[in-house]
């Protein structure tokens, strides 16, 4: 027998779950906000953000004494999910919470935790991710934007593009090129925190394709990084970034971009036929929400679920599709981001953030890839 | 693996694997010991379950399960040997202190080879021997037998109330499906993997190739979020919410399954002699017995459009 290297064992909540999951949806009947699709790249509102970090709802998983709470991971994930299903605007921290957070911690320095960790946990500290550029995507190690030493910093010259949320972020995570390219491509490059704002970088709006703005062109034209905001060792960036991209993978986010739809359509009384998609729908999602959970329980656990994240990623993000073909079949209404009818509105909002869905954080070609290495094809 | 699951796969990987289950009580794990069975958990039955299906063993284990826990269920004793459980219209009459059962049953999966029907209808749990049935011989796909049965007035073996309704034995016929169907869709899997790396073209293994590792990557996804979302499921086997959804997206995967496994197997694969036909058969079969996922896409649609709360629906508690 070939054991292919893809069984998930379930994920089991913690116990106390289900009193923290009551404790959010309580907090988003009487708080109010404007509910959105993809709210967590499109639905900014740092006010939210610190609503949220009041609570204890931001940093979860960082330990106390950097202001974080010390709760597990799959506490994080009960509460994430019920903030995107509501489709609550999470989108000036998530970043920061999400990835950046974790990533200061595994690799930062005690000035480096102390300075943001608790300002991350409060909702008052929002980061961006400084990876793409012009012409460096999928092939990330390929990054042009250079780090030069001066003195005991150093000075970074780049262009850095999809950047979400620069315009409204406190800093910026890097990734340059700290090294000339040798033979090893991996070897060579490195993560700056960038704070914000600074004159040496000019942070431009990229319009997406309903002309709003979430992600921006960042041109970093020879801004000083002192010696203590380089993230982790020069050199280890790529190990870095790897890691980082494993908390980007496979989460909540990656199914439910499009659930507000599901409420929606559910809200309207639906007919037969819509009813047999509503229930297609939930079976899809209640089987992708449990790999989701699984892997998120392996990461408590500190394994590292390369293959898994990623294939969830993949199916993931495809049902976030689905799920606005459904509507759009059942719905009976246009899409319209000025309708004054919530359904109209949130079908706009999906279809024109649909093709982020498989391109954003390594595409789904990029995903597949790495899946047909861990069963050794590649 | 777990020392039931590597008896489990010695088994069914053997020619003839039934008078090995059966001797070892593989065939009734599961299923209480005090009423007969072998003991152990749910999960300890899909794991033996899962082994069967990665074999595509040709045993009439999920139906002997099935039913033995149907029995144990109304407090009647399981009897060893092979089992298979009906529910429909059944007229039953008691006299002389026992029941007569009348009815007729449509595509009884191994009927022909039961030792013991078991009939659930009445608000009864009934086992009747199959001698005294007319059965008219029927198969799936994969040649397995699904019988035709009538029993025209035959007196049950023993009878006792019992609370499974035929609801209830479509949902429990489900979960072994979706189990089986993990399993086989693993194997699938496992053989696409090891034939792109082996079968070479344009001087290398297909597998080198993008579009084949593509095929190879969407099957594996099928496959892992199918069998994670179905161990969510025998974890909870009385939650209609997670059997439902768990079935629905095991059948829908089977068919992607299906067709990506024989895309990279090339015409080989379309053969009578191939191991991949006795594999895809039974996906093509079960993904349809016990409710496919229209049939159970419409159970959730009811449910979820009467729930208050679609999201709640689908957590839970
Ligand atoms: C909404 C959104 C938000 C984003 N936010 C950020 C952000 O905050 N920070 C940041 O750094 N980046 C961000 N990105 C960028 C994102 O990471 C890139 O889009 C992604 O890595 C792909 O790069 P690319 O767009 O240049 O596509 P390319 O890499 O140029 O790919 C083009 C096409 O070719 C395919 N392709 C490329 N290489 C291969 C290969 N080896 N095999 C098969 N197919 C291949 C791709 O799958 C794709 O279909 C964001 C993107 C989107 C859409």
């Amino acid at each position: 027998m070939v054991a292919t290297p893809t069984v998930l064992e379930p994920g089991a909540l913690p116990p106390g779950a289900a009193e923290l999951r009551s404790r959010v949806r309580e907090f988003l009947a009487e708080t109010p906000f404007t509910a959105r699709c993809d709210s967590w790249l499109t639905g900014a509102d740092p006010a939210f953000s610190r609503r949220l970090g009041e609570r204890g709802w931001l940093g979860m998983t960082l330990p106390e004494r950097y202001g974080g709470h010390g709760r597990s991971p799959l506490e994080r994930f009960v509460v994430i999910e019920e903030l995107l299903a509501a489709g609550a605007p999470v989108g000036a921290h998530w970043i920061a919470d999400r990835q950046t957070g974790p990533s200061v911690l595994a690799n930062g320095t005690e000035e480096q935790k102390e300075r943001f960790l608790p300002a991350i946990a409060r909702g008052e500290c929002f980061f961006a991710i400084g990876m793409s550029e012009p012409d460096s995507g999928s092939d990330l190690a390929s990054v042009r934007t250079r780090a030069k030493r001066d003195g005991d910093g150093w000075r970074l010259h780049g262009t850095k593009v999809w950047t979400s949320g620069a315009h409204i972020a406190h800093a910026i995570l890097v990734l340059a090129r700290s090294a000339p390219r040798s033979d090893d491509r991996h070897a060579g490059l490195s993560q700056f925190i960038v704070a914000l704002p600074d004159e040496r970088v000019t942070i431009r709006p990229i319009r997406g394709l309903a002309s709003e703005h979430h992600f921006n062109e960042v041109v970093l034209d020879g801004v000083f990084v002192p010696g203590s905001m380089v993230l982790g060792r020069i050199g280890d960036g790529w190990r870095q970034v790897t890691a980082e991209l494993a908390y980007e993978r496979s989460g909540p986010e990656r199914l439910l971009s499009t659930f507000m739809l599901v409420r929606l359509l559910h809200g309207r009384a639906p007919d037969a036929a819509a009813r047999r998609a509503l229930g297609g729908l939930t079976a899809r999602l209640w089987s992708l929400r449990q790999a989701s959970l699984a892997v998120a329980g392996a990461l408590a656990r500190g394994d590292t679920p390369e293959l898994p994240a990623a294939l969830v990623k993949d199916l993931g993000t495809r049902f976030e599709r689905e799920v606005v073909e459904a509507a759009r079949a059942h719905a009976g209404v246009e899409p319209d981001l000025g309708s004054p009818d919530p359904l109209a509105r949130a079908l706009a909002e999906s279809v024109v953030q649909a093709p982020g869905f498989t391109l954003r954080g390594g595409t789904n070609e990029i995903l597949r890839g790495i899946v047909a290495r861990g069963l050794g094809v590649r | 693996m777990g020392l039931l699951e590597e008896t489990a796969n010695d088994i069914l990987s053997g020619d003839d694997p039934w008078p090995a289950l059966e001797e070892s009580g593989l065939a009734l794990v599961g299923v209480p010991e005090e009423a007969g069975g072998s003991g152990g958990d749910p999960a300890d039955a899909a794991a033996v379950l899962r082994a069967a299906g990665y074999h595509a063993a040709a045993v009439p284990l999920a139906e002997t399960l099935l039913a033995g826990g149907l029995l144990a269920g109304a407090g009647l004793r399981v009897p060893q040997g092979v089992l298979t459980a009906v529910s429909g219209e059944v007229e039953a009459v008691e006299d002389r202190g026992g029941w007569t059962l009348t009815g007729t049953f449509r595509r009884v999966p191994w009927a022909r080879s039961a030792r013991g029907l078991v009939v659930l209808g009445n608000g009864l749990a009934a086992i009747v021997d199959p001698a005294h049935a007319r059965i008219r011989e029927g198969a799936n796909v994969a040649g397995e037998p699904r019988d035709d049965v009538v029993l025209p007035g035959v007196r049950a073996e023993a009878a006792a109330p019992c609370t499974a309704d035929a609801a209830e034995l479509r949902r429990r016929g489900a979960l072994a499906r979706a189990v089986q169907l993990t399993g086989a869709m693993r194997r699938a899997l496992d053989l696409a993997v090891r034939y792109a790396g082996e079968r070479e073209q344009f001087g290398r293994p297909v597998g080198r190739f993008q579009a084949v590792q593509q095929m190879l990557a969407e099957l594996a996804g099928e496959a892992t979020v199918a069998d994670v979302a179905v161990r969510a499921a025998v974890r909870a086997p009385g939650d209609p919410v997670a059997v439902a959804a768990a079935k629905a997206n095991a059948s829908r995967a089977a068919g992607t399954v299906a067709a990506i496994a024989h895309q990279v197997h090339g015409a080989l694969g379309v053969t009578e002699e191939h191991v991949l036909r006795r594999v895809t058969l039974r996906l093509w079969s079960w993904r349809d017995e016990y409710g496919n996922e229209t049939a159970w896409a419409d159970d959730l649609g009811a449910a979820i459009a009467g729930a208050p709360d679609p999201w709640a629906f689908i957590t839970g508690p």
